[in-house]
């Protein structure tokens, strides 16, 4: 078995943050993650299964854990050594032909764990047994060291959280299917569900957002400040209002709204605001930019920042996270639209929508598992280099081979 | 000695290369031979005793109007509405015309026992005045009697409250002015003529208009139609503005305009290459234009920006005239014309200009994108009689730097409108249909406005309106030395020398075309046949 592996190497992750603000190539060479050849992982029960990836993807968790920037609140979530990759769609040696996508939260379920109080109502996301049970420490396949992860030419996966795909899905939507669903959880997390919706950033979960979005049809008009031109252009694409360059963002809030501004303060704003970068920059200008009284949902996973908080104070802005998916409860309105009932889980919906959202058409960049400093800088790089989602093609490996 | 006038040089081995405008600096560019290069007449003589003639106009109306002194009477109401900062261009050198003028028709009213005036700047949709503006304009006697008794104003197109509804024209536009102005015995209008797009009846129908009654001639399908504007016969913005004039004299308001005029004297003397012909440079004129050109090269835009415009122009007063609006515009025009027209045979493919730090919009700002546009397109491209310098389908070349740059407390909606607007459409006739009327309404732009020294939230479309008859006219528009983003967001296409646009302007008019370079400022006009 072929597998990138992350190992606990205090230097080697201090290098890689080092050297990832100049040199992304010589940081993915000098840092944590290495490419190993060793025997496959043995299956903790008749429960799990050998998946076999066909598409893998580079998520901007798996990327700051690599250059050591993600925060330390996840230390004790993840245990070491690990192989990267949550995005995955996979073949099971058993069932030749016929894909799945996983799920790749480590809950209660998995960890043979009687269920949490999160668990039992259906918000996996929050389970509190992420470090307990059967397996070692990780909140999702890709950050724990007993399962494996999809950056490899094999790793286990529990039964129940495969999902068959219908025949009809493209490798491409296939894969975007679980950053499509945590889209879909982030789209739906503001209370109003309703309004003006502006989406700050424009890489794989500003765009799956969009794309969830515009499925779900809840909300008056969708803004979406984006950076480079591919993501402008996918904005548009995928059916954006208005896409407009981030320094922008306050100045089409106030006319969005037609509001009175004075300085950076704004009479009114976006009704609801969903950062999908994570950076004290896009949170404030996503603060400044949401109508009093209104939403700010942080998508994009944030770090250790330093934010002025008091226009949130002032505003009465509600600021909340969003994290991965669980149970979603979607009112009648959009249940209806969506034929769909209104409890459901979000991989469940997101398998149902992936489709029609087009959600396929962000990536952009496939690489062997052997190419993977190639593959890395691409995803850090971003829409600077007209990237957006960057997978690894697993049958590129087998042609390796 | 009398001026010389404009001519049209054609460039031979002999010519010296011409001077471009650059934004707030110049560029010395070699034009290919048999190009021919516009040049403005000399500054004409200047009236000596300006005070003098400023009486004589005011006791010797033209056409159908008694003189001042028999229109004012103790216990009248009397309106004195004047052009705003716009005018002229740069600032003139103290004292302002207007001032003169305005100073002389208060000495009048003050010998007639009038107690009841007030000044009014006629600023239709653009931005209220600094005080240190108003006070240039309308001089500091004026300023520091009338002023602190709240009897200088400024028009406010947006005070529904002071604005009386005339009536409609024949063709159904709404004529709806200042109150103060339509509901006094007597508006004097004092205005000054840089353009022979200016003045008439535009004056107070549009100047003290309301964006309800501007907007049926500040539109597209007019500007298309208005060939060019600066030709008032050709022109359907002016009769739109002289049906609405009518208008107004028939519903009995008494105006009495004053018109003046002023020679292209434009530069002071230590800018004085800028309005000589570059083979009559002497030393002086080399070592300035040297000394100018790598100073400014060095300079900070912004500096740059503020060392122009405090530029004061020693402009001379060629011509008062007073009386009924027609028949003063007349005699003001034939000032105009013979200041500024040049004959010129027969059109041109290429069309080079040089726009410079300053339009009607950006006094003392700066000149953002837009205001490139319409400067351009909008105005110099305009700057015709009967047929366009250049031909259908020719290329017009700006020289300018067309930096994304804007002023936010001048123009925050210029701001929007290129953000959010441009990023869209450049099309006029959607733009107009699509955005105009939401930008119009924003509330937070009329309380700009109304309070602050912002151009109405209108006003970026009209300045994308002013170009539709050249965008409509021309086969493309090339931007020598422009920000090539922003020029492209304009619709235009970036060159960074002046070889490369020809060369990119040869390939939409065709091999071997013809060039002509508009050498202006100083302003010239040409009269195509």
């Amino acid at each position: 078995m072929r597998s990138l592996v992350v190992s606990r190497t205090p230097a080697r992750f201090a290098t890689a943050r080092l050297l990832s603000r100049f040199a992304v190539e010589r940081a993915v060479e000098s840092g944590p993650l290495t490419l190993r050849d060793g025997p496959p992982k043995q299956p903790p029960n008749s429960d799990w299964r050998r998946a076999v990836p066909i598409l893998s993807g580079i998520c901007g968790s798996d990327l700051a854990t690599i250059f050591f920037e993600a925060s330390r609140y996840f230390d004790p979530m993840t245990s070491f050594p690990f192989t990267p990759g949550h995005e995955v769609v996979v073949e099971l040696p058993e069932d030749p032909g016929v894909r799945f996508v996983l799920e790749p939260a480590l809950t209660c379920s998995v960890r043979g764990t009687p269920p949490c109080n999160a668990c039992a109502s259906g918000n996996t996301q929050l389970c509190s047994n992420t470090t307990f049970g059967d397996l070692a420490e990780g909140i999702q396949t890709g950050f724990c060291s007993s399962t494996g992860g999809g950056w490899s030419t094999e790793f286990l996966a529990h039964k129940d959280t495969l999902h068959r795909l219908p025949a009809e899905y493209t490798l491409e939507e296939s894969v975007m299917i679980e950053p499509f669903a945590c889209a879909i959880h982030a789209a739906l997390r503001p209370a109003r569900r309703s309004g003006s919706l502006a989406i700050v950033g424009a890489g794989t979960v500003g765009l799956s957002i969009l794309a969830a979005a515009k499925a779900l049809g809840c909300y008056s008009s969708i803004t979406v400040a984006a950076k480079h031109p591919i993501q402008r252009e996918l904005a548009r694409q995928l059916g954006a209002d208005a896409v407009i360059d981030p320094s922008e963002l306050a100045r089409r809030a106030r006319s969005a709204a037609k509001a009175n501004r004075a300085g950076s303060y704004l009479g009114g704003g976006f009704d609801s605001t969903i950062d999908a970068v994570g950076s004290a920059g896009s949170l404030e200008s996503a603060i400044l930019s949401t109508a009093p009284g209104g939403e700010v949902v942080a998508a994009g996973m944030p770090a250790t920042t330093h934010l002025d908080l008091a226009p949130l104070w002032h505003r009465e802005i509600n600021l909340k996270g969003s994290y991965a998916y669980g149970t979603e409860v979607l009112g009648p309105e959009i249940a209806t639209r969506l034929n769909q009932p209104q409890s459901i889980r979000t991989f469940s919906l997101a398998i149902a929508l992936a489709k029609s959202a087009n959600i396929g058409a962000l990536v952009t960049h496939k690489f062997r598992l052997s190419e993977y400093v190639e593959a890395i800088s691409k995803a850090r790089a971003g829409g600077k280099e007209d990237a957006v989602k960057v997978v690894f093609d697993m049958r590129k490996v087998k042609h390796d081979g | 000695m009398t001026a010389r006038p404009g001519f049209v040089l054609e460039v031979d081995r002999s010519t010296p290369p011409t001077l471009f405008w650059y934004g707030e600096n110049f560029r010395l560019e070699r034009l290919p031979r048999s190009s021919r290069i516009l040049y403005p007449p000399e500054p004409l003589p200047a009236i000596r005793d300006v005070r003098t003639a400023i009486e004589n106009a005011l006791d010797n109306p033209a056409g159908d109007q008694k003189p001042l002194d028999a229109l004012l009477f103790p216990g009248m109401q009397l309106t004195i509405a004047f052009d705003d900062v716009s005018l002229p261009l740069p600032q003139m050198t103290a004292p302002d015309i207007r001032s003169l003028v305005i100073e002389a028709v208060l000495e009048r009213a003050a010998q007639a026992g009038v107690e009841d005036v007030q000044l009014v700047a006629a600023l239709a949709l653009h931005r209220r005045m600094t005080e240190g503006e108003l006070k240039h304009a309308v001089g500091k006697r004026a300023y520091n009697a009338l002023k602190p008794r709240g009897l200088l104003t400024q028009h406010d197109a947006e005070d529904q409250a002071n604005m009386l509804e005339i009536g409609h024209t024949d063709q159904g536009e709404l004529v709806e002015i200042n109150r103060r102005a339509a509901e006094s015995d007597l508006l004097v209008y004092v205005n000054i003529n840089l353009v022979s797009m200016d003045g008439g009846h535009k004056s107070v129908a549009t100047g003290l208009a309301s964006y309800a009654s501007i907007r049926h001639h500040h539109n597209v399908k007019t500007m298309v139609q208005s060939r060019s504007f600066m030709d008032r016969h050709s022109s359907e913005l002016h009769s739109s503005n002289w049906r609405m004039g009518r208008l107004i004299k028939d519903a009995g308001i008494k105006i009495f305009q004053i018109e003046t005029t002023l020679n292209t004297n434009t530069f002071p003397d230590s800018f004085r290459f800028l309005q000589r012909r570059e083979w009559e440079w002497d030393l002086r004129d080399r070592a300035s234009f040297v000394a100018a050109n790598g100073a400014l090269a060095k300079t900070p835009p912004a500096l740059a920006r503020q060392i122009f415009h405090s530029i004061r122009s020693p402009y001379g007063v060629t011509g008062v005239n007073a009386g009924e609006v027609e028949a003063v515009h007349d005699l003001t025009l034939a000032k105009v014309f013979e200041q500024q027209l040049v004959r010129v045979e027969g059109q041109t493919d290429i069309l080079t200009m040089g726009l410079p730090f300053v339009g009607p919009y950006n006094v003392n700002s700066i000149m953002n994108p837009i205001l490139v546009y319409c400067l351009s397109l909008g105005y110099f491209f305009n700057m015709y009689r009967h047929k366009p310098l250049v031909r259908k389908g020719g290329v017009v070349i700006i020289s300018h730097p067309t930096r994304p740059e804007f002023d936010p407390a001048f123009h925050p909606s210029y701001i929007d409108f290129y953000e959010q607007v441009l990023t869209e459409t450049t099309d006029p006739l959607i733009i107009e249909q699509k955005y105009e009327e939401t930008f119009a309404r924003d509330p937070w732009y009329i309380h700009l406005y109304r309070t602050g020294n912002a151009y109405h939230g209108v006003h970026p479309f009209y300045m994308w309106y002013w170009g539709a008859h050249a965008l409509d006219h021309l086969g493309g528009v090339i931007v020598m030395g422009g920000d090539p983003k922003t020029v492209r967001r304009l619709g235009f296409k970036p060159a960074s020398t002046l070889n490369d646009a020809l060369e990119m302007a040869g390939s939409i008019v065709g091999a071997n075309p013809t060039v002509t370079h508009l050498h202006s400022p100083p302003l010239v006009m040409a009269d195509v046949y």
